[in-house]
Protein backbone atom coordinates (compact mmCIF):
# COMPACT_ATOMS: atom_id res chain seq x y z
CA UNK A 1 0.00 0.00 0.00
CA UNK A 2 2.96 2.28 0.55
CA UNK A 3 3.56 2.05 -3.20
CA UNK A 4 1.29 5.08 -3.72
CA UNK A 5 3.59 7.37 -1.74
CA UNK A 6 6.20 8.12 -4.45
CA UNK A 7 3.42 8.75 -6.95
CA UNK A 8 1.67 11.16 -4.62
CA UNK A 9 4.94 13.05 -4.39
CA UNK A 10 5.43 13.07 -8.16
CA UNK A 11 1.86 14.30 -8.55
CA UNK A 12 2.54 17.18 -6.15
CA UNK A 13 5.63 18.22 -8.09
CA UNK A 14 3.82 18.01 -11.47
CA UNK A 15 0.79 19.93 -10.20
CA UNK A 16 2.94 22.91 -9.16
CA UNK A 17 4.84 22.67 -12.44
CA UNK A 18 1.51 22.90 -14.28
CA UNK A 19 0.70 26.13 -12.46
CA UNK A 20 -1.74 24.93 -9.80
CA UNK A 21 -1.61 26.72 -6.48
CA UNK A 22 -0.62 24.75 -3.39
CA UNK A 23 -4.26 24.74 -2.27
CA UNK A 24 -5.51 23.50 -5.65
CA UNK A 25 -2.87 20.77 -5.82
CA UNK A 26 -3.70 19.53 -2.34
CA UNK A 27 -7.42 20.09 -2.88
CA UNK A 28 -7.48 17.88 -5.97
CA UNK A 29 -5.97 15.02 -3.94
CA UNK A 30 -8.88 15.14 -1.51
CA UNK A 31 -11.70 16.16 -3.89
CA UNK A 32 -10.94 13.92 -6.86
CA UNK A 33 -8.75 11.37 -5.02
CA UNK A 34 -7.80 9.33 -8.10
CA UNK A 35 -4.16 9.06 -9.15
CA UNK A 36 -4.29 8.73 -12.93
CA UNK A 37 -7.06 11.32 -13.32
CA UNK A 38 -5.05 13.77 -11.22
CA UNK A 39 -1.90 13.25 -13.30
CA UNK A 40 -3.86 13.81 -16.50
CA UNK A 41 -5.53 16.90 -15.08
CA UNK A 42 -2.17 18.51 -14.34
CA UNK A 43 -1.16 17.88 -17.94
CA UNK A 44 -4.40 19.35 -19.31
CA UNK A 45 -4.12 22.40 -17.06
CA UNK A 46 -0.56 22.93 -18.23
CA UNK A 47 -1.68 22.92 -21.87
CA UNK A 48 -4.56 25.29 -21.05
CA UNK A 49 -7.37 22.86 -21.98
CA UNK A 50 -10.92 24.19 -21.44
CA UNK A 51 -12.54 23.27 -18.11
CA UNK A 52 -15.32 21.23 -19.72
CA UNK A 53 -12.76 19.00 -21.49
CA UNK A 54 -10.93 18.45 -18.20
CA UNK A 55 -14.16 17.48 -16.43
CA UNK A 56 -15.13 15.08 -19.25
CA UNK A 57 -11.66 13.55 -19.27
CA UNK A 58 -11.77 12.97 -15.50
CA UNK A 59 -15.17 11.29 -15.96
CA UNK A 60 -13.95 8.96 -18.70
CA UNK A 61 -10.69 8.11 -16.94
CA UNK A 62 -12.58 7.23 -13.76
CA UNK A 63 -15.44 5.30 -15.40
CA UNK A 64 -13.65 2.05 -14.53
CA UNK A 65 -14.65 2.66 -10.90
CA UNK A 66 -18.21 1.74 -11.89
CA UNK A 67 -16.92 -1.82 -12.31
CA UNK A 68 -15.48 -1.81 -8.79
CA UNK A 69 -18.76 -0.39 -7.51
CA UNK A 70 -20.73 -3.19 -9.19
CA UNK A 71 -18.35 -5.83 -7.94
CA UNK A 72 -18.50 -4.67 -4.31
CA UNK A 73 -22.21 -3.72 -4.27
CA UNK A 74 -23.54 -7.12 -3.12
CA UNK A 75 -21.20 -7.10 -0.10
CA UNK A 76 -22.20 -3.69 1.26
CA UNK A 77 -25.98 -3.81 0.73
CA UNK A 78 -26.66 -4.41 4.42
CA UNK A 79 -24.85 -1.22 5.46
CA UNK A 80 -26.56 2.10 6.21
CA UNK A 81 -26.31 4.92 3.66
CA UNK A 82 -23.57 6.83 5.49
CA UNK A 83 -21.30 3.79 5.23
CA UNK A 84 -22.02 3.46 1.52
CA UNK A 85 -21.15 7.12 1.00
CA UNK A 86 -17.87 6.93 2.92
CA UNK A 87 -16.77 3.66 1.35
CA UNK A 88 -17.62 4.94 -2.15
CA UNK A 89 -15.51 8.03 -1.59
CA UNK A 90 -12.57 5.80 -0.60
CA UNK A 91 -13.01 3.34 -3.51
CA UNK A 92 -9.75 3.71 -5.47
CA UNK A 93 -7.88 1.14 -7.59
CA UNK A 94 -5.51 0.45 -4.73
CA UNK A 95 -8.31 0.05 -2.18
CA UNK A 96 -10.42 -2.17 -4.44
CA UNK A 97 -7.78 -4.86 -4.96
CA UNK A 98 -7.22 -5.88 -1.29
CA UNK A 99 -10.89 -5.28 -0.41
CA UNK A 100 -12.35 -7.64 -3.01
CA UNK A 101 -9.78 -10.33 -2.10
CA UNK A 102 -10.81 -9.96 1.53
CA UNK A 103 -14.53 -10.29 0.68
CA UNK A 104 -13.91 -13.33 -1.50
CA UNK A 105 -12.15 -15.20 1.27
CA UNK A 106 -14.39 -17.66 3.07
CA UNK A 107 -15.98 -16.52 6.30
CA UNK A 108 -18.60 -14.09 7.57
CA UNK A 109 -18.67 -11.01 5.33
CA UNK A 110 -20.89 -8.90 7.56
CA UNK A 111 -18.03 -7.12 9.32
CA UNK A 112 -15.55 -6.93 6.49
CA UNK A 113 -16.54 -3.33 5.75
CA UNK A 114 -14.08 -2.45 8.54
CA UNK A 115 -11.29 -3.90 6.40
CA UNK A 116 -12.58 -1.88 3.42
CA UNK A 117 -12.62 1.27 5.57
CA UNK A 118 -9.13 0.57 6.93
CA UNK A 119 -7.66 0.01 3.45
CA UNK A 120 -9.38 3.13 2.13
CA UNK A 121 -8.29 5.37 5.01
CA UNK A 122 -4.70 4.12 4.93
CA UNK A 123 -4.45 4.95 1.23
CA UNK A 124 -6.23 8.25 1.68
CA UNK A 125 -3.82 9.34 4.41
CA UNK A 126 -0.79 8.19 2.42
CA UNK A 127 -2.02 10.05 -0.65
CA UNK A 128 -2.68 13.33 1.19
CA UNK A 129 0.66 13.31 3.02
CA UNK A 130 2.68 12.38 -0.06
CA UNK A 131 0.91 15.09 -2.08
CA UNK A 132 1.89 17.62 0.58
CA UNK A 133 5.49 16.41 0.45
CA UNK A 134 5.49 16.65 -3.34
CA UNK A 135 4.16 20.22 -3.16
CA UNK A 136 7.02 21.15 -0.84
CA UNK A 137 9.55 19.50 -3.15
CA UNK A 138 7.94 21.00 -6.25
CA UNK A 139 9.13 24.43 -5.27
CA UNK A 140 12.78 23.33 -5.37
CA UNK A 141 12.94 20.87 -8.30
CA UNK A 142 14.53 22.56 -11.34
CA UNK A 143 12.96 22.24 -14.84
CA UNK A 144 16.13 20.58 -16.18
CA UNK A 145 15.30 17.40 -14.28
CA UNK A 146 12.50 16.76 -16.80
CA UNK A 147 10.29 15.35 -14.04
CA UNK A 148 7.27 15.82 -16.31
CA UNK A 149 8.41 12.61 -18.05
CA UNK A 150 7.54 10.61 -14.92
CA UNK A 151 3.90 10.97 -16.04
CA UNK A 152 4.53 8.94 -19.21
CA UNK A 153 6.73 6.46 -17.32
CA UNK A 154 4.13 5.94 -14.60
CA UNK A 155 1.48 5.24 -17.21
CA UNK A 156 3.78 2.83 -19.07
CA UNK A 157 4.19 0.95 -15.78
CA UNK A 158 0.41 0.78 -15.37
CA UNK A 159 -0.42 -0.17 -18.98
CA UNK A 160 2.19 -2.79 -19.84
CA UNK A 161 0.93 -5.44 -17.36
CA UNK A 162 -2.57 -5.02 -18.87
CA UNK A 163 -1.40 -6.02 -22.36
CA UNK A 164 -2.03 -9.71 -21.82
CA UNK A 165 -4.15 -10.40 -24.91
CA UNK A 166 -4.43 -9.27 -28.51
CA UNK A 167 -7.50 -7.11 -28.00
CA UNK A 168 -5.78 -5.17 -25.19
CA UNK A 169 -2.71 -4.68 -27.36
CA UNK A 170 -4.92 -3.48 -30.23
CA UNK A 171 -6.79 -1.15 -27.89
CA UNK A 172 -3.49 0.40 -26.77
CA UNK A 173 -2.03 0.75 -30.26
CA UNK A 174 -5.20 2.27 -31.71
CA UNK A 175 -5.54 4.71 -28.80
CA UNK A 176 -1.86 5.68 -28.99
CA UNK A 177 -1.87 6.23 -32.74
CA UNK A 178 -5.16 8.12 -32.62
CA UNK A 179 -3.68 10.35 -29.90
CA UNK A 180 -0.80 11.26 -32.24
CA UNK A 181 -3.18 12.03 -35.11
CA UNK A 182 -5.58 13.88 -32.83
CA UNK A 183 -2.89 15.79 -30.98
CA UNK A 184 -3.53 18.92 -32.99
CA UNK A 185 -7.31 18.85 -32.56
CA UNK A 186 -8.68 21.96 -30.86
CA UNK A 187 -9.63 22.09 -27.17
CA UNK A 188 -7.39 19.10 -26.35
CA UNK A 189 -10.15 16.85 -27.70
CA UNK A 190 -7.49 14.45 -29.00
CA UNK A 191 -7.17 12.54 -25.73
CA UNK A 192 -10.90 11.84 -25.36
CA UNK A 193 -11.26 10.89 -29.02
CA UNK A 194 -8.24 8.62 -28.91
CA UNK A 195 -9.45 6.93 -25.71
CA UNK A 196 -12.85 6.23 -27.24
CA UNK A 197 -11.20 4.82 -30.42
CA UNK A 198 -9.06 2.51 -28.28
CA UNK A 199 -12.00 1.35 -26.14
CA UNK A 200 -14.01 0.66 -29.29
CA UNK A 201 -11.14 -1.24 -30.93
CA UNK A 202 -10.62 -3.51 -27.91
CA UNK A 203 -14.34 -4.13 -27.43
CA UNK A 204 -14.99 -4.95 -31.09
CA UNK A 205 -11.98 -7.23 -31.40
CA UNK A 206 -12.95 -9.15 -28.28
CA UNK A 207 -16.54 -9.43 -29.57
CA UNK A 208 -15.33 -11.11 -32.78
CA UNK A 209 -13.86 -14.06 -30.90
CA UNK B 1 -14.14 27.62 -16.20
CA UNK B 2 -12.64 28.29 -12.80
CA UNK B 3 -10.20 25.52 -11.84
CA UNK B 4 -11.83 25.00 -8.44
CA UNK B 5 -15.18 24.43 -10.18
CA UNK B 6 -13.46 21.94 -12.53
CA UNK B 7 -12.04 20.08 -9.52
CA UNK B 8 -15.40 19.97 -7.73
CA UNK B 9 -17.27 18.75 -10.82
CA UNK B 10 -14.56 16.18 -11.57
CA UNK B 11 -14.64 15.04 -7.94
CA UNK B 12 -18.43 14.84 -7.91
CA UNK B 13 -18.53 12.74 -11.10
CA UNK B 14 -15.79 10.45 -9.75
CA UNK B 15 -17.68 10.02 -6.48
CA UNK B 16 -20.91 9.38 -8.42
CA UNK B 17 -19.19 6.70 -10.50
CA UNK B 18 -17.85 4.98 -7.40
CA UNK B 19 -21.22 5.17 -5.65
CA UNK B 20 -23.28 4.16 -8.72
CA UNK B 21 -23.87 0.44 -8.33
CA UNK B 22 -23.34 0.42 -4.57
CA UNK B 23 -26.23 2.85 -4.22
CA UNK B 24 -28.57 1.89 -7.03
CA UNK B 25 -28.76 -1.83 -7.26
CA UNK B 26 -29.08 -4.80 -5.05
CA UNK B 27 -27.46 -7.61 -6.95
CA UNK B 28 -26.38 -6.35 -10.29
CA UNK B 29 -25.28 -7.93 -13.45
CA UNK B 30 -23.47 -5.21 -15.38
CA UNK B 31 -24.34 -5.69 -19.08
CA UNK B 32 -21.62 -7.65 -20.86
CA UNK B 33 -20.94 -4.93 -23.47
CA UNK B 34 -20.46 -2.33 -20.73
CA UNK B 35 -18.17 -4.55 -18.67
CA UNK B 36 -16.16 -5.26 -21.80
CA UNK B 37 -15.89 -1.58 -22.75
CA UNK B 38 -14.90 -0.50 -19.22
CA UNK B 39 -12.18 -3.14 -19.18
CA UNK B 40 -10.36 -1.27 -21.95
CA UNK B 41 -10.71 2.22 -20.44
CA UNK B 42 -7.40 2.29 -18.52
CA UNK B 43 -5.44 0.70 -21.37
CA UNK B 44 -6.78 3.14 -23.96
CA UNK B 45 -6.63 6.30 -21.85
CA UNK B 46 -3.15 5.72 -20.46
CA UNK B 47 -1.67 4.85 -23.86
CA UNK B 48 -3.33 7.89 -25.42
CA UNK B 49 -1.38 10.00 -22.92
CA UNK B 50 1.92 8.16 -23.30
CA UNK B 51 2.27 8.29 -27.10
CA UNK B 52 2.22 12.10 -27.51
CA UNK B 53 4.49 12.51 -24.46
CA UNK B 54 7.07 10.25 -26.11
CA UNK B 55 6.72 11.08 -29.81
CA UNK B 56 5.52 14.68 -29.75
CA UNK B 57 7.29 16.20 -26.79
CA UNK B 58 8.95 18.89 -28.88
CA UNK B 59 5.68 19.69 -30.65
CA UNK B 60 6.59 17.84 -33.85
CA UNK B 61 6.74 14.15 -34.67
CA UNK B 62 9.99 12.65 -33.47
CA UNK B 63 10.30 8.98 -34.33
CA UNK B 64 14.08 9.29 -34.62
CA UNK B 65 16.12 6.83 -32.61
CA UNK B 66 17.95 9.90 -31.33
CA UNK B 67 14.81 10.97 -29.47
CA UNK B 68 15.88 10.42 -25.84
CA UNK B 69 12.25 10.11 -24.67
CA UNK B 70 11.62 7.33 -27.19
CA UNK B 71 14.65 5.33 -26.05
CA UNK B 72 13.83 5.90 -22.37
CA UNK B 73 10.19 4.96 -23.07
CA UNK B 74 11.14 1.70 -24.82
CA UNK B 75 13.47 0.83 -21.94
CA UNK B 76 10.61 1.52 -19.50
CA UNK B 77 8.29 -0.80 -21.45
CA UNK B 78 10.88 -3.59 -21.22
CA UNK B 79 11.45 -3.03 -17.50
CA UNK B 80 7.69 -2.90 -16.85
CA UNK B 81 7.20 -6.11 -18.83
CA UNK B 82 9.97 -8.01 -17.06
CA UNK B 83 9.55 -6.74 -13.48
CA UNK B 84 5.91 -5.51 -13.22
CA UNK B 85 7.37 -2.98 -10.77
CA UNK B 86 6.08 0.57 -11.28
CA UNK B 87 8.73 2.31 -9.22
CA UNK B 88 11.58 0.46 -10.94
CA UNK B 89 10.03 1.33 -14.32
CA UNK B 90 9.95 5.04 -13.51
CA UNK B 91 13.49 4.94 -12.10
CA UNK B 92 14.92 3.15 -15.16
CA UNK B 93 13.17 5.52 -17.58
CA UNK B 94 14.31 8.64 -15.74
CA UNK B 95 17.89 7.34 -15.46
CA UNK B 96 17.93 6.69 -19.21
CA UNK B 97 16.55 10.15 -19.95
CA UNK B 98 19.11 11.87 -17.70
CA UNK B 99 21.99 9.97 -19.30
CA UNK B 100 20.79 10.44 -22.89
CA UNK B 101 19.58 14.04 -22.82
CA UNK B 102 23.02 15.66 -22.58
CA UNK B 103 24.42 13.24 -25.19
CA UNK B 104 21.80 13.47 -27.95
Amino acid sequence: MLSVVPFGMIYGVLALDAGLTHAQAQGMSSIVFAGSAQFITTQLVKSAAPGLIIVLTILVVNLRHALYSASLAPYVQHLPLRWKLILSYLLTDEAYAPTISNYEEPGDSNNKHWFFLGAGLTLWTGWQLSTATGIMLGAVVPESWSLDFTLALTFIALVVPRLRDRSSLASALVAGSAALVGFFLPYKLGLLTAALCGILAGTLLEGRK
Amino acid sequence: MNLWLVLFLGGLLTFGTRLSFIFLLQKVAVPVWLRRALYYVPTAVLTAIVFPEVFLHTGTFNTSLLNPRLIAGILAVIVAWRTRNALLTVAAGMAALWILQPLL
